[in-house]
């Protein structure tokens, strides 16, 4: 059966527009923040909410999730009441939560219970950076017959043999990395990157929307040609940090952002 | 009985590839390009060639008469790794590293250091090399152990302190993670200790069990038997694996790893990951970690930089579970103990890391008789560390 994430992405797309997932560090200046956060994001139309969770080591990630998640963790955040707040609030949110979070603590937190307390606080996705392929077996067993899709990345380095075998495995939508490299990494983004999302686009029947160093309007607009959608981090994040809306709201906008702007 | 292999890169259920996918293509690469190396004989040429010319290879197995006589129970070996060119063990696995490095047609050398030693001895093989060579260190070590800093400065490498978490060894691990997805096409990452995803610590416990080999052909020779015990110090656990790796299936020969105890282990600050026992994922690898009730990976606290660890190689967790090794641990006073005692009565200044294994089998040659044997692997020496070590003694030798 299609998972809730997956038909949500594909609802959008039927309309003839592209997917948008804002990541959110759950506990950056509080939960009772997180919570107001992820209203605010409901009401701007966003197609899914990645919540972050919080981590002492996130390899994967660049300074600015990095320090929130620094800022998270001293607010004295962490999974079990993230769970309960997400809890709280499933009432009143109907767009899609996906956990955005590295493996140590779910393996702490044990993971047959992790999934039931995920369950319970209606999660629908799930992204674990340093989870490939190989280890997915993990978590996987636990997660049959719940409605959380397990999010699975593909990345530049990704051969096309591999891509497909990614795919076969993946829930919900395939997460294409634009750079190698962490989150947040603004780059020229080269025509082999649009280049390289075309093909993934052509190897799967999932969604496909890119990620990582996608920091304003235009890029997100230019990524998301050809594929399904995007998913922006550390613009959002520090943007949120600093409580600028325009910047956060302009990745909504119905129409697109004149360039020169 | 030892090597399973129910799951690729696995020791029982430790061990593994947690690694970003941007890192899977070059870990493949690197685990098909090291089973080519390893079968290659003008590789294994190449590589005894430089052990030996370079390093200075094969290194004495030395009967410490003095302290044998002191202790008054077994005979003590030292595997003098710390004779080895730039001090210690590391440069076993540097070197190896760097050759395949070159094989797999690299430009680019990154590495993390804690003490310093894994940094020197990366930093001296890419002089040797002529590789670009990129070495993260904590903030907290760089102040520690500023000479070795200068050292790889003047070997040409470029130090890049890390500042992020508690500024030491896992951090600057987290850093050269980093550096490595970001420049993974043309970098090799020279991982130190026998840690990080699967192909790694098969890769350093290979490069490293030339300990042990050496170690068990030079007992059988002096003593026409095998010691029955074998001490060497856990922070990842490189010189360990190595020096263990040989005498594993010796059912008779008792093995014990020794972990920094820290300020105690009843105090919460030390870095003995076996003492706490808790499974967890970092750097690549399942293994024992520590960490708090939440799950966010715990500062490791330990006198030396080269034990402040906060896992243990997943080969290691293996062979705890199994009860083939034991692992005990020493404190930071039980550490300066041992490197007081060796100092003055062998004439030999050990590395911090070695001191704790050296108070570990002080306290083990007591419940040992004068016909056994004992052999420690004398991991490092102790240069790098004697300003810190003043500092610890408040400058005083005697009290």
């Amino acid at each position: 059966m299609t998972k809730t994430l997956q038909q949500v992405i594909e609802q959008k797309n039927e309309q003839g527009e592209k997917a948008f997932i804002p990541y959110i560090m759950a506990g950056d200046e509080g939960l009772t923040h997180t919570k107001e956060t992820i209203r605010y994001l409901q009401q701007l139309g966003a197609t899914a909410i990645e919540v972050g969770i919080p981590f002492s080591d996130p390899v994967a990630d660049g300074p600015v999730i990095e320090k929130a998640g620094l800022r998270a963790l001293a607010e004295g955040t962490n999974l079990r009441t993230i769970l309960a707040m997400l809890e709280e609030i499933k009432e009143d949110v109907q767009t899609p939560v996906i956990l955005m979070t590295y493996l140590n603590p779910l393996v702490h937190f044990g993971l047959q219970d992790f999934v039931k307390a995920a369950t319970k606080a209606k999660v629908k996705g799930l992204i674990i950076p340093d989870m490939p392929l190989e280890e997915c077996d993990i978590i996987q067993p636990f997660l049959e017959g719940t409605d959380i899709a397990l999010v699975q990345l593909v990345s530049l380095t990704s051969s096309k043999a591999r891509i497909q075998e990614i795919a076969e495995a993946a829930e919900g939508f395939i997460y294409a990395v634009t750079v190698n490299g962490t989150t947040g990494e603004q780059r020229d983004f080269q025509d082999h990157v649009m280049q390289h999302l075309k093909e993934i686009k052509s190897l799967v029947s999932l969604p496909v929307l890119a990620g990582f160093g996608i920091s304003n309007r235009q890029t997100a607009e230019k990524m998301s040609e050809g594929i399904d959608g995007v998913i922006v981090g550390s613009a959002i994040v520090d943007a949120l940090h600093r409580k600028d809306y325009d910047t956060i709201e302009q990745f909504f906008q119905k129409e697109p952002v004149e360039t020169n702007s | 009985m030892v090597t399973t292999t129910e799951k690729k890169g696995r020791f029982g259920k430790f061990g593994g590839q947690f690694v970003p996918e941007t890192l899977m293509t070059a870990l493949n690469e690197l685990e098909q390009a090291y089973e080519e190396a390893r079968q290659d004989p003008s590789f294994q040429e190449e590589l005894q060639d430089y052990l030996h010319n370079y390093v200075g290879r094969e290194n004495p197995l030395y009967f410490a008469k003095r302290l044998s006589e002191h202790l008054g129970g077994p005979k003590i070996y030292f595997k003098r790794e710390d004779l080895n060119h730039t001090g210690a063990h590391k440069i076993n696995n540097a070197l190896g590293q760097v050759l395949l490095a070159k094989r797999m047609g690299k430009k680019k050398v990154v590495a993390e250091t804690g003490a310093g030693q894994h940094g020197v001895a990366t930093a001296t093989v890419c002089a040797l090399f002529d590789m670009e060579c990129v070495i993260f260190m904590g903030r907290e070590d760089v102040k520690r152990q500023e000479l070795n800093v200068f050292r790889m400065e003047l070997l040409g490498a470029t130090v890049q302190p890390v500042d992020s978490g508690s500024a030491t060894l896992k951090d600057a691990c987290n850093e050269a993670m980093r550096y490595w997805v970001t420049n993974v096409e043309d970098t090799h990452y020279i991982l130190g200790s026998a840690l990080g995803p699967h192909p790694f610590p098969t890769i350093v416990r290979d490069f490293q069990r030339i300990i042990g080999d050496e170690t068990r052909r030079q007992i059988l020779e002096k003593e026409q038997r095998l010691p029955d015990a074998v001490v060497a110090c856990v922070g990842g656990g490189s010189n360990a694996i190595g020096m263990f790796t040989p005498f594993v299936e010796d059912e008779n020969v008792r093995l014990y790893g020794v972990e920094a105890a820290g300020h105690g282990i009843a105090t919460g600050e030390h870095a003995a990951a076996f003492a706490d026992l808790k499974e967890g994922v970092l750097h690549g690898s399942y293994m024992y970690l520590l960490q708090d009730d939440h799950g966010m990976v715990q500062e490791a606290i330990s006198i030396s930089a080269g034990l402040d660890y906060p896992g243990v190689g997943p080969e290691h967790c293996y062979l705890h579970d199994i009860g083939r090794v034991e692992y005990k641990s020493a404190t930071d006073e039980d550490a300066l103990e041992g490197f007081k005692l060796l100092s003055k009565i062998e004439g030999i200044i050990p590395a911090l890391e070695t001191s704790h294994a050296i108070s570990f089998a002080s306290k083990l040659a007591k419940e040992m008789t004068k016909n056994e044997i004992m052999v420690i692997c004398l991991s490092g020496r102790g240069d790098k560390d004697v300003a810190q070590v003043r500092d610890a003694l408040g400058g005083r030798v005697h009290d």
